[in-house]
């Protein structure tokens, strides 16, 4: 219990100030920053409706992030969620409306399998094999497949082989057979939260309850401790970056077969960066990720209604995200700060005066 | 000639450790003055407090008229002293002008490239150090790149250069180069500090020697009239042999077989034709200075670094080309020289560290799922065994002191009831009573008829536990002798290349 409660204090003090910093900004804009996180609040929670679609919003974000924090435990930053998640998408919306004559639970099971294998794919192949053969950074090579994925939606919208016909760049919708239903009628609540937050609890137990989450977490805590204990390290981070892309696939194909229904034409859908201030705020923690993805969901459904009932722009809550993950970085670079001085003054002189000279 | 640097009764402790204890140095004008004695002498914490980096306690250091009290390396450099680190501090993409020049460009804002290139060309003419100011350093070997940094130093208008084991990185070739540039700064009046442990370098380079041991300036003796007999005296000391009971030996098979083991780590060769077995019952001493090779040698057994040529043969069956995961199984067991690096996971908890070796297998783990309450039991069992306090399996690694870490990596490589113990270092930086549970540890082991393999740069502790001991010099083996037949002043030679002819030898 007193380890959980250790584990908040930091998210909860970051987000209080950031709160307040937003409240500042309000003041200084001649806004009542009451009121406006009142609307912020209402909006979010306020009723079934609004909380419906918060939930909603928080599906993607709890398991992209999953997958971003799967990998950052690996030690590995997967910045290319967004791609992943576009490559989930891609496939899922493509059985979704290809594949006839299945019934709903295989038809389903088919897309959901197939975007996470694919996005799995799309970040094990390239950038996995890639940082565990020769050494290449994954924060840049995620990053150029994320864009290589969004470009390559582009291409199959836009007069490519999955646009509908006519002239929007739009796949068409997919069966009825390989949609989610949902929980809540008239809202984008589907029983993607089920999987989500099942996914979660397996997530969990991979990471702390079998030998392949503790290989994973020897190997990102010290690889090289990992290698004296026989772990092959350079699978292990192709492995990481896999399930974190099948992770991120699931988001796109939870996304596609439960709210859109089809692919449209945009440049990102903002879920796969946002996984990566998800993973951060969450410390990684698997249950973590599910209150920090409802905390951003909140913030961007609760933003819009700030902003009709008393005249804040919604890009507040941007602003009030910058300021989380500043406060949560700066507080890591504190405490790295911290050890070396500490360090410095008391224990390393003492491995120096045996290992040197 | 003149007193360039004086140091008077420096002491500087750190928790634990007297690392200086009143030393004493005086450096004159134009001397190349050693200062030698073995790992963890207090040859780096001297250095380092001339140089800025720590505070002394107590003492005080003047450099000609002017006391020195630096708060910063900026302060020691600005008062004329020059450092060169045992590793460099160059940017290896920048020219060699570049790097020289680097945080005191000439100009100000504008950075005039002709004339920073002209300046260095002058002062490597000015010293005779043959350099390219427009080369780039990343294409240099490793003896230019030195010369870059001494450079660096003379830029900087450096009255004294301190060099840290200049020779650890060179090969021979590059050793002589670099000899012949300390001899015409010498030639020039520059007073040299450099810093070894090597016997025959110091003798051939040095005026005087200061040597260290165990915090303390034991003398200062002029290297014309002294032997590398009584450096070595001086360097090892003798204080009373740790004591440890030491029951008769049984010898058995041999465990471990080496033939012709050859080793590349980076660009050198770090072992070269090592061959020797490791007996059953039998504590196998590896005595050698830091760098020489021993702990590469130690990794291709274990399987982390690989043979180039040679065969490693486990209880004779041949494991040169196995997984470590393979080795493991057969038997090797292996406590690491830095604990922290290699042997334990710090941000684990010490269950999770207990079977970092076995945690795929029953019954620490049945069907990929690791089952928490047998390592619970293990992890409660090892730790009574082994006395790790505080008693909390579920403490992180970090949160254990040094001793009691180390007790956590003997009980996991010890408990899997292994055929061959490989200890590198295995009491480095634990106090007098961590030490003496480890070792009675590795005589229990011994008695129990396993093999034993010390790697250790303490020749007190090589020569209390050992049966036989190899001496490792430059990547080969100068010899190997029974214990008792041979002198700790003929080990101490040994370590430092000097041949000693016919005797001893098996």
């Amino acid at each position: 219990m007193n380890k959980i409660m250790k584990e908040l204090v930091t998210p909860f003090v970051a987000i209080i100030i950031a709160i307040l910093i937003g409240a500042c900004v309000m003041l200084l804009t001649g806004h009542n920053p009451l009121a406006a996180y009142g609307a912020l609040f209402s909006g979010a929670f306020g009723s079934t409706v609004n909380l419906s679609n918060t939930m909603a919003n928080a599906i993607p974000l709890i398991l992209s992030g999953l997958g971003v924090a799967i990998a950052f435990k690996a030690g590995l930053f997967n910045i290319g969620a967004e791609g992943q998640y576009w490559i989930g998408s891609m496939a899922a919306v493509w059985i979704g409306y290809s594949v006839q004559g299945l019934p709903p639970i295989l038809h389903i099971s088919l897309a959901v399998l197939v975007s996470m294998l694919a996005a799995g794919l799309w970040a094990g192949i390239i950038p996995g094999l890639a940082k565990a053969l020769v050494g290449a950074h994954e924060v840049i090579t995620t990053m150029m497949m994320s864009y290589i994925a969004i470009f390559l939606s582009h291409y199959m919208l836009e007069n490519g082989p999955m646009m509908q016909r006519g002239f929007v760049p739009q796949s068409p919708v997919i069966l009825p057979s390989a949609m989610l239903g949902k929980i809540v009628d008239r809202t984008q609540l589907s029983w993607g939260l089920v999987i989500a937050l099942v996914v979660c609890v397996i997530v969990y137990w991979l990471l702390y309850k079998t030998t392949l989450g503790y290989r994973l977490r020897a190997v990102g805590l010290n690889a090289r401790a990992a290698k004296y204990a026989g772990i092959n390290v350079s699978f292990n981070l192709v492995l990481a970056l896999f399930i974190s892309g099948m992770l991120a696939g699931l988001a796109g194909a939870v996304q596609m077969l439960g709210v859109q229904h089809r692919l449209y034409d945009s440049f990102s859908s903002g879920y796969g960066f946002t996984a990566i201030v998800v993973a951060i705020l969450a410390n990684n923690n698997p249950f973590g990720v599910i209150l920090a993805s409802i905390f951003f969901a909140a913030l961007s459904t609760g933003g819009q209604s700030m902003q009709l009932v008393s005249g804040v722009p919604a890009h507040l809550t941007d602003v009030i995200s910058g300021i989380i993950i500043f406060l949560i970085a700066s507080k890591n670079v504190i405490s790295i700060v911290q050890k070396r001085w500490r360090r410095r003054h008391t224990l390393a002189p003492v491995k120096e005066v045996q290992t040197g000279c | 000639m003149r007193t360039c640097l004086e140091v008077r009764e420096i002491t500087k402790s750190f928790p634990g450790v007297l690392a200086n204890d009143h030393v004493n140095l005086t450096v004159r004008e134009g001397e190349i003055h050693a200062i030698l004695g073995e790992n963890g002498a207090g040859k780096s914490t001297l250095v380092k407090i001339i140089y800025g980096l720590y505070k002394p306690d107590s003492g005080s250091i003047r450099l000609y008229d002017q006391e020195l009290n630096f708060a910063s390396p900026r302060q020691a450099i600005e008062a004329g002293i020059g450092m060169v680190h045992q590793h460099f501090m160059l940017i290896p993409a920048l020219t060699v002008a570049e790097n020289v020049v680097l945080g005191g460009e000439p100009g100000r804002i504008h950075y005039r490239r002709k004339e920073n290139v002209e300046i260095v060309r002058q002062l490597a003419k000015q010293y005779h150090m043959e350099l390219d100011p427009d080369a780039k350093v990343g294409d240099l070997t490793v003896g230019l790149q030195q010369r870059v940094e001494i450079l660096k130093v003379f830029y900087r208008k450096a009255k004294l250069l301190i060099l840290d084991e200049p020779t650890a990185m060179l090969t021979p070739q590059e050793v002589e180069e670099l000899i012949l540039v300390m001899e015409r700064l010498r030639s020039q009046g520059v007073p040299i500090v450099f810093i070894s442990h090597k016997l025959d370098e110091v003798q051939r380079i040095s005026d005087h020697v200061t040597v260290m041991r165990a915090g303390k300036t034991v003398n200062t003796v002029e290297t014309k009239s002294t032997t590398p007999q009584e450096l070595a005296n001086l360097m090892v000391g003798r204080e009373v042999v740790l004591h440890v009971s030491k029951l008769p030996q049984k010898l058995g098979e041999p465990v471990l077989e080496l033939v012709d083991i050859v080793v590349s780590s980076g660009r050198n060769e770090k072992v070269k034709k090592v061959s020797f077995e490791v007996h059953r019952g039998e504590i196998f001493g590896l005595a050698g200075i830091d760098g020489n090779g021993q702990f590469e040698l130690v990794e291709a057994i274990t399987g982390l670094l690989p043979c180039k040529t040679g065969r490693i043969r486990l209880l004779g069956k041949d494991i040169t080309s196995s997984s470590v995961q393979h080795r493991t199984n057969a038997g090797i067991a292996y406590i690491p020289q830095d604990r922290q690096l290699d042997g334990l996971v710090m941000d684990f908890e010490l269950t999770e560290n207990f079977v970092l070796r076995d945690f795929s297998k029953a019954p620490f783990a049945r069907l990929g799922q690791m089952q928490v309450k047998p390592i619970e039991e293990y992890a409660t069992r090892l730790s009574e065994d082994f006395d790790v306090r505080p008693r909390r399996i579920h403490a992180l690694a970090q949160n254990l002191s040094g001793g009691n870490q180390q007790k956590v990596i003997l009980a996991r490589e010890v408990s899997r009831n292994p055929e061959l113990l490989i200890a590198a270092q295995p009491t480095r930086g634990l106090d007098v009573g961590a030490i003496q549970f480890i070792h009675n540890k590795l005589l229990e082991l011994r008695s129990d008829g396993k093999a034993i393999l010390l790697v250790s740069l303490e020749l007190d502790e090589i020569l209390a536990l050992s049966d036989r001991i190899g001496v490792f010099y430059a990547g080969r083996l100068m010899g190997i002798f029974p214990s008792g037949q041979v002198t700790r002043e003929q080990l101490g030679l040994l370590m430092t290349g000097v041949d000693l002819g016919s005797g001893g030898r098996l």
